[in-house]
């Protein structure tokens, strides 16, 4: 590990926890204002149908009802557009505020409702008559393409990428290896639902939002574009938000409405989600099937990969248009050398709630995949499947290592890492070999017990820049203004002490602001693990900016060499020499002021890597699984503060835990989402939760900022999956006995029925 | 709509006297009719259990009451806890072992652990865990608030 410095790399307390234990949080359900309507969305009941008509008399006619939204009311405003990945062939999909025709999946909104309190407003919903003849729903995205409607295919195109040539690797190869293999539909699903706030500020005419997330200014630019308003006038808040995993904060339907209404009708709109509906209508993801095939040379060495997958997107392109297929093209090949490769990502539409990015988006589906894929060419070839693994990965000396494609507006150049180092760490802290060894004597006296390992490359710190302005205020306190936002995971913390460390002042004693579109002209927001990388460069520098400014203020008024000076606790202190010194906060209050501005650029993104460890048990009755170990090994280059990023790496590793055993959103024949409550749609509780033992590693700092940031918000998440599935086949004996995600209890039991 | 009742909630040693609704939840009203939000509601449904408070000591799924119901009874919530500036043992430790992240969930789990251990000081490490199964939390993956919970355990019974 790097030395730590007085604030970077400590673990020291959060300045955020205060207020949340205190009940004092400020979340979108807490936001009211005098006044206020309450906006409820009347949700198509079926999956594919003719809308005939809306009846809204008698829900209407309902005392404290002010009115009701059908799509006539809201044709003015376009569709919601691309945020990332926006292809020019995905526009037809796009997602209105409210059906206009046709519904396409249950839980669309059709109408709208807006009343005096929730209740009344639940109410009146319920009393709107909807009559919809019942269309064919397609639930199959890896089916032949058809006709999705009148106009449309199911299939708007397909994403491909590639780099060797991948003809001249399979006629090369002696062995091939093909698997076909399927990750379940499952989605971030924070303890906060959505919500958002909008009022008209009539004495600025503004239009303010409550409630924003992750995205803050691109969905001010992009609010304001729809509602034909100049970006000024349009402002939004982020207050407290209670997780984010992707989903949050993306522009929906819902927040054009609050939006369009308070306009309209010159009252605060308050729209709270509930759980029913954020099942069935905020984003969900990862549901792929891949049809994987290697090409393999006689010693397990991958001469290449050919990648046909089928992305299931739902029903409508959201904001993340073919960001998630687009890195799971990309992303594939992970930590192993693919001299030849071929993505074809078929980007389908089906009768279902459309989906978005989620926690490891893109990447815990394909390494899942590609662990999948080393595991049977470890089997194939009777080679040890750590072994395989060694065999492919990319060596240190090949860093920066170029795929020779990209995604994101990147092109994936691998900035750093020691991909063979990490797996001997983890495999020295799991006790491999003895593990193998004690799993062995356990077979063989008839338990099912099994340990697998997975490894990946993250990406992180996505640009194109971040912009961070810092001032002292007379007093001494230390301001940051910044253009990301927080999604639960400590941001003011690490910001806060990435200014301490170069400023020389306590990080207690800086505020940081994220998420207010007034505050700041610009900024990127939190997604993609950029948060620290690009944003704390940006703050660091602004802290020297702001440092050398002080300093040769000070040196000035002290009559000595700027050299000679240094901040120590926000005081101005003569290095080395006694004598007197001067409060930073007494520089600030000089006419002048005492303010920085930084802007950081980055082009290109920076890779994290790691590697999980697990142990599991499964029982033959029940069909449930015991994690009895699990281990993480993850390098992020530098780690502002452990206990945080530890933090992040159980936390995701939680989720990864329901995505490969317990959460699916499943659909009957006719399209009706079956995971409508919390009883349904299995998050773990402490009780599924192992104890991870954590391996925080700081081998390859990314060479591409100062600190060598990589982001540490993913790598929890990736693997977990894949490392579960080769457990799973080891404990059955059978390898390539896991082909599907998640594995839940009925399948594992009808695979050991199988066996 | 129905009928307004009358009824007066007892809050953390506050008498509050709202007008609501038969059908009103006790979580709606703590937030609504009170104005303590540090209740969160997370499901409605009764299985996250962020909207946990303490009714008369026990801990409770405030989105599955009615307000009328609580009417009389002693509720604690979140808000109750510190005393003055000074963090409740519970709260502190969920400070000190970074036992929460977004901070959503945390007041139903601080609820649920208060009520449980002033009921059972030396509740067994299997048993709390069981309790403790019974809140979903999203982000932390459950390790932190547990160790959070165990650190505040001792505190409170003095070791």
């Amino acid at each position: 590990m790097t030395a730590p410095g007085k604030f970077v790399g400590r673990s020291v307390p959060r300045l955020e926890d205060r207020p949340f234990l205190l009940g004092q949080g400020r979340f979108a359900a807490d936001v009211n204002f005098p006044g206020q309507w309450h906006m409820r969305v009347v949700r198509s009941p079926v999956a594919h149908g003719k809308i005939k008509s809306i009846d809204a008399t008698a829900a209407r006619a309902l005392p404290g009802v002010h009115a009701l939204w059908t799509f006539a009311d809201v044709a003015h405003i376009p569709p919601i557009g691309f945020r990332l990945t926006g292809l020019t062939a995905l526009e037809p999909y796009r997602q209105s505020a409210l059906a206009e025709h046709v519904v396409r999946y249950v839980g669309e909104p059709v109408a709208a409702v807006f009343a005096a309190d929730q209740y009344i407003a639940e109410d009146a919903a319920d009393l709107v008559a909807l009559d919809i003849e019942p269309l064919p729903v397609i639930l199959d995205a890896a089916a032949a393409p058809g006709p999705f409607d009148t106009e449309r295919n199911t299939e708007p195109t397909v994403i491909e990428k590639k780099s060797g040539d991948i003809d001249a690797a399979f006629r090369a190869a002696r062995t091939i290896v093909e698997l076909d293999l399927t990750i379940g539909r499952h989605s971030g699903v924070p303890l906060e639902t959505r919500g958002a706030i909008a009022r008209y500020d009539e004495a600025r005419d503004v239009l303010k939002m409550h409630g924003a997330a992750k995205v803050p200014h691109w969905n001010r630019d992009r609010l304001a574009l729809m509602l034909g308003r100049p970006t000024d006038k349009v402002q939004l808040y982020e207050g407290h938000v209670g997780g984010g995993f992707g989903i949050r904060g993306e522009m929906y339907p819902e927040d054009v409405l609050v939006c369009a209404a308070a306009l309209k009708f010159r009252r605060p709109i308050k729209w709270i989600e509930d759980r029913r509906e954020h099942l069935i209508a905020a984003n969900h993801s990862r549901q792929q099937r891949h049809k994987i095939k290697a090409a393999i040379d006689k010693d397990g060495r991958i001469l290449g990969i050919d990648n046909e997958f089928f992305h299931d997107n739902g029903a409508y392109m959201r904001t993340h248009a073919a960001t998630v297929p687009d890195l799971a093209a990309a992303m594939l090949p992970g930590p192993y050398r693919v001299p030849a490769y071929r993505a074809r990502g078929h980007i389908r539409l089906t009768n279902k709630t459309p989906c978005g990015t989620y926690r490891s988006p893109g990447r815990y589906e394909t390494t899942f995949v590609r662990e999948r894929l080393i595991d049977a060419i470890a089997a194939k070839t009777g080679i040890d499947a750590i072994e395989v693994r060694r065999r492919n990965l990319i060596d240190q000396s090949a860093m920066p290592y170029s795929l020779g494609f990209g995604t994101l507006g990147t092109d994936i150049i691998y900035d750093s890492g020691d991909y063979a180092k990490l797996m001997d760490r983890l495999l020295a802290a799991a006790g491999w070999p003895a593990m193998q060894t004690a799993l062995a004597r356990r077979r063989a006296a008839g338990e099912k017990t099994g340990c697998g390992f997975a490894m990946f490359v993250e990406k992180s710190g996505l640009g194109p820049f971040d912009k961070v302005r810092i001032t002292v205020a007379p007093g001494g306190a230390v301001e940051v203004i910044t253009g990301v936002a927080s999604i639960g995971q400590g941001v003011e913390t690490a910001i806060a002490q990435i200014a301490a460390e170069t400023l020389g002042v306590a990080y207690t004693r800086i505020t940081v602001v994220h998420g207010q579109t007034d505050r700041i002209d610009k900024g990127m927001g939190a997604f993609a693990s950029r948060v620290t990388v690009m944003c704390g460069e940006a703050t660091r520098m602004a802290a020297a900016k702001l440092r050398e400014q002080a300093l040769e203020a000070a040196a000035e008024l002290m009559q000595t060499a700027a050299a000679t000076l240094d901040i120590v606790d926000g005081e101005i202190v003569r290095t080395g020499t006694p004598g007197p010194s001067m409060r930073l906060g007494a520089l600030a209050a000089r006419p002048e002021g005492l303010s920085a501005e930084a802007e950081f650029k980055s082009s290109q993104m920076v890779y994290p890597y790691g590697a999980h460890v697990v142990q599991l048990k499964l029982d033959a009755e029940t069909g449930g699984v015991t994690i009895e170990r699990y281990l993480v090994a993850f390098d992020i280059g530098r780690a502002v503060n452990p206990m945080l990023v530890e933090g992040q790496i159980v936390g995701g590793m939680a989720q990864g835990l329901g995505g490969a055993l317990y959460e699916e959103f499943l659909y009957s024949d006719t399209g009706e989402p079956l995971s409508v409550t919390f009883a349904d749609y299995l998050m773990p509780t402490a009780r599924e939760m192992p104890h991870v033992e954590v391996i925080v590693s700081e081998d390859a700092p990314s060479p591409l900022n100062t600190y060598g940031f990589k982001g540490a918000g993913e790598g929890g998440i990736t693997p977990v999956g894949a490392a579960i599935a080769s457990a799973i086949d080891d404990a059955l004996g059978r390898p390539g006995a896991v082909t599907q995600l998640p594995v839940t209890p009925q399948r594992l039991k009808a695979l050991m029925a199988a066996g | 709509m129905s009928a307004k009742n009358s009824i007066t909630l007892h809050i953390n040693g506050c008498d509050h006297t709202v007008s609501v609704e038969p059908r009103k939840t006790l979580a709606d009203a703590i937030r609504e009719d009170c104005g303590q939000t540090g209740t969160h509601i997370g499901c409605e449904h009764g299985v996250c259990g962020a909207c946990t408070v303490l009714l008369d000591g026990e801990p409770v799924r405030s989105c599955l009451m009615f307000a009328v119901q609580a009417a009389g009874k002693k509720i604690r919530t979140v808000e109750g806890l510190a005393d003055g500036d000074t963090l409740h043992p519970m709260q502190q430790a969920f400070m000190d072992h970074h036992g929460l992240q977004c901070g959503f969930c945390t007041p139903g789990f601080l609820m649920l652990a208060v009520g449980v251990l002033e009921r059972e000081p030396n509740i067994g490490d299997a048993d709390l865990l069981d309790v403790l199964s019974s809140n979903l939390c999203r982000c932390t993956g459950y390790h932190n608030i547990i160790k959070a919970v165990r650190a505040a355990a001792k505190k409170m019974s003095g070791q």
